[in-house]
């Protein structure tokens, strides 16, 4: 396994680390919204999926969806985390025209889930832990739309008030790439849940991302002591939406940062937003009584009470998890860990794999399943919903192979045969004439015919082994001249033995 | 506790209610009137008496997530000073 190595940005005056942590927002993936019953579907016509709660008005009063809590208590279980029996509503009060409320309903002091911890797969290889400090319950905001007109801003509460969980992270994140791997894991985590669709596109998954650079050794100070003063100023860029963006708006944000120090700057604790188009950051509210939320206990909600009963309750119904879905395929399928970890990273993929591998060579189907089917989706820019090859079909060219009616490489020409033809791979191998040739006396005959053909390479695979070696390299240029006469559907096995015996070797 | 003129700016501020320069100072005299009417509080002995959090004996009550609400856009616009396309139109924000 690779180590973890410091991810390094070097300057004119030394080398600098990094520091991140990150706030992800996951939509709940309710019917309705958190304290209103109207829709939270995507895509509807502006302020239709409005009540008079969602738009703040006189007298509304607000009435928490029961689902909504559970999956905050179902995601809490399934990142290890500690459930908090009592926990309340505050108001977070600051003014813009997208929050009619003048307050977004949130949890400050006594979130519903507490410390918890994540495991996370990096891409070089090694395993790190990001502990998350609390996740809770809150609304999104409206969304303002500012380029329809040149001197107006338009307004859709749509969003406003939809159940959002806000998982907040601990400053345990290295790299720009260590963030992109925890928010890849967290969603995978979130997915298998069902607590939210993970779909970063519309906005439903978003991280807030904190950056801050230090000198070496800075972060091991604050490991040790849980101080932070060998730590940088961070600084919050909001609402990134692809994995890409995070580590790019990382990347760019840390070289800033630095460039900063270096020239005897200072770094303001600020917001900023990310712009993918210029692959840059740039300060969002200036103004610092932004910041001055004035939180206190909502007055309109009763504090939130968990009995231990109904905890144990979810915890009973939680689905497996990524983590555990990986150790069985380890375990049961005799899977190697890194083609485990890419399966059971997804629900959908491991659906598959599992339908392919059922019954049949689970390494063969997984090598296929992984290498074949993948590659070949990936290649085209398309979802594991796209495949053009069902989990059965692609069973049924495993079994092929299994029992050797065909060879692993014929079954390469099959499978692309398959995604051309959409037809079965029985059907293709029959209709093609593409049965592996394990009749000893039609191998014999088209071996006799090679070797009568080719006297000069007879002698040198004699004058190789005379030479003393072990596997005479011409070995492989008959057995390959005897596959293209066999059109490929020799059984390469039976080639060799009765090739060998021929050549007297 | 006590507040003074510039707390008194900051806050109207935070709340968008425009006060008059003349108005601060007399504002911060009657908000800590109320700040030290309400200290009086602290002369009360509250050692080993729960905070209450509430004034109702219940628990929070909950709904089920269904689509109830909604749908009623001419309602949720009715008071909206301008609107177009069924979008609320403010004076341009810029972040």
């Amino acid at each position: 396994m690779a180590d973890r190595k410091p991810y390094v940005i070097s300057g004119r005056t030394g080398d600098w680390e990094v520091v991140m942590g990150l706030e992800v927002h996951a939509q709940v993936a309710s019917n309705s919204k958190l304290f209103s019953g109207a829709a939270t579907a995507f895509g509807n016509d502006p302020n239709t999926n409005v009540s008079l709660v969602d738009a703040a008005m006189p007298g509304m009063l607000p009435v928490i969806n029961k689902f909504c809590v559970e999956q905050a208590v179902k995601t809490g279980l399934g990142i290890n985390a500690k459930i908090c029996n009592w926990s309340r509503f505050d108001r977070k009060n600051y003014f813009y025209p997208d929050l009619p409320q003048g307050y977004q309903i949130s949890q400050f002091k006594s979130p519903i889930v507490g410390e918890g911890a994540i495991d996370v797969d990096a891409d070089e290889g090694y395993t790190f832990t990001v502990g998350i400090e609390r996740l809770h319950l809150e609304q999104d905001a409206g969304k303002s739309i500012h380029d329809l007109d040149p001197n107006a801003t338009y307004v859709d509460l749509n969003r406003s008030g939809v159940a959002l969980m806000e998982i907040v992270s601990r400053p345990d994140i290295r790299s720009p790439a260590e963030a992109a791997a925890y928010v890849k894991k967290l969603r995978s985590i979130l997915i298998a849940l069902g607590t939210c669709d993970g779909d970063m596109e519309k906005g439903n998954l978003r991280a807030d991302v904190n950056v801050s650079v230090c000198r070496p050794g800075g972060y091991d100070h604050y490991k040790e002591t849980g101080s932070f003063e060998k730590l940088g100023t961070r600084c919050e860029i909001k609402n990134v939406n692809s994995f890409r963006f995070i580590q790019m708006a990382a990347e760019f944000e840390a070289r800033r940062q630095v460039d900063i120090l270096e020239d005897g700057g200072k770094i303001d604790q600020e917001t900023r937003l990310y712009n993918a188009d210029k692959d840059e950051t740039r300060s969002m509210r200036s103004k610092e009584d932004a910041h001055d939320y004035r939180y206190f206990p909502d007055p309109d909600l009763l504090p939130l009470e968990l009995t231990g009963e109904y905890v144990a309750s979810i915890r009973a119904k939680l689905p497996e998890l990524p983590d555990q879905k990986r150790a069985r395929f380890v375990k049961d399928y005799g899977l190697k860990e890194y083609d485990a970890c890419v399966i059971a990273s997804d629900a959908e993929k491991a659906a598959y794999f599992e339908a392919v591998a059922k019954g049949r060579d689970a390494r063969l189907a997984a090598n296929w399943v992984t290498q074949d089917l993948f590659g070949y989706l990936n290649k085209e820019g398309l979802e594991l919903s796209q495949s053009p090859i069902s989990a059965e079909q692609l069973g049924g060219l495993i079994c092929l192979i299994a029992d050797n009616t065909i060879s692993g490489k014929i079954a390469k020409d099959v499978f692309q045969k398959m995604i051309a033809t959409g037809d079965a791979a029985a059907k293709i191998v029959e209709r093609e004439g593409l049965k592996q040739v394990t009749d000893t006396g039609a191998i014999e005959k088209v071996i006799d015919e090679v070797i009568a053909a080719n006297p000069k390479q007879v002698q040198e695979i004699k004058d190789q082994r005379a030479a003393g070696h072990e596997k005479p390299k011409t070995l492989g240029w008959f057995v390959g001249q005897i596959m293209k006469a066999s059109s490929g559907k020799a059984n390469p096995a039976a080639v060799n033995e009765i090739l060998t015996k021929k050549l007297g070797l | 506790m006590s507040v003074d003129k510039n707390t008194v700016r900051k806050v109207a501020r935070l709340a968008r209610i425009a006060v008059p320069e003349e108005r601060l100072g007399p504002l911060a005299g009657e908000l800590n009137g109320i700040l030290a009417w309400i200290e009086q509080l602290n002369e009360v002995d509250v050692d080993g008496v729960e905070a209450m959090t509430t004034p109702v004996a219940m628990t929070l009550p909950m709904r089920e997530d269904v689509v109830t609400d909604g749908n009623i856009r001419d309602q949720v616009l009715a008071n909206a000073p301008r609107s177009e396309d069924g979008f609320f139109v403010v004076p341009k924000v810029v972040e």
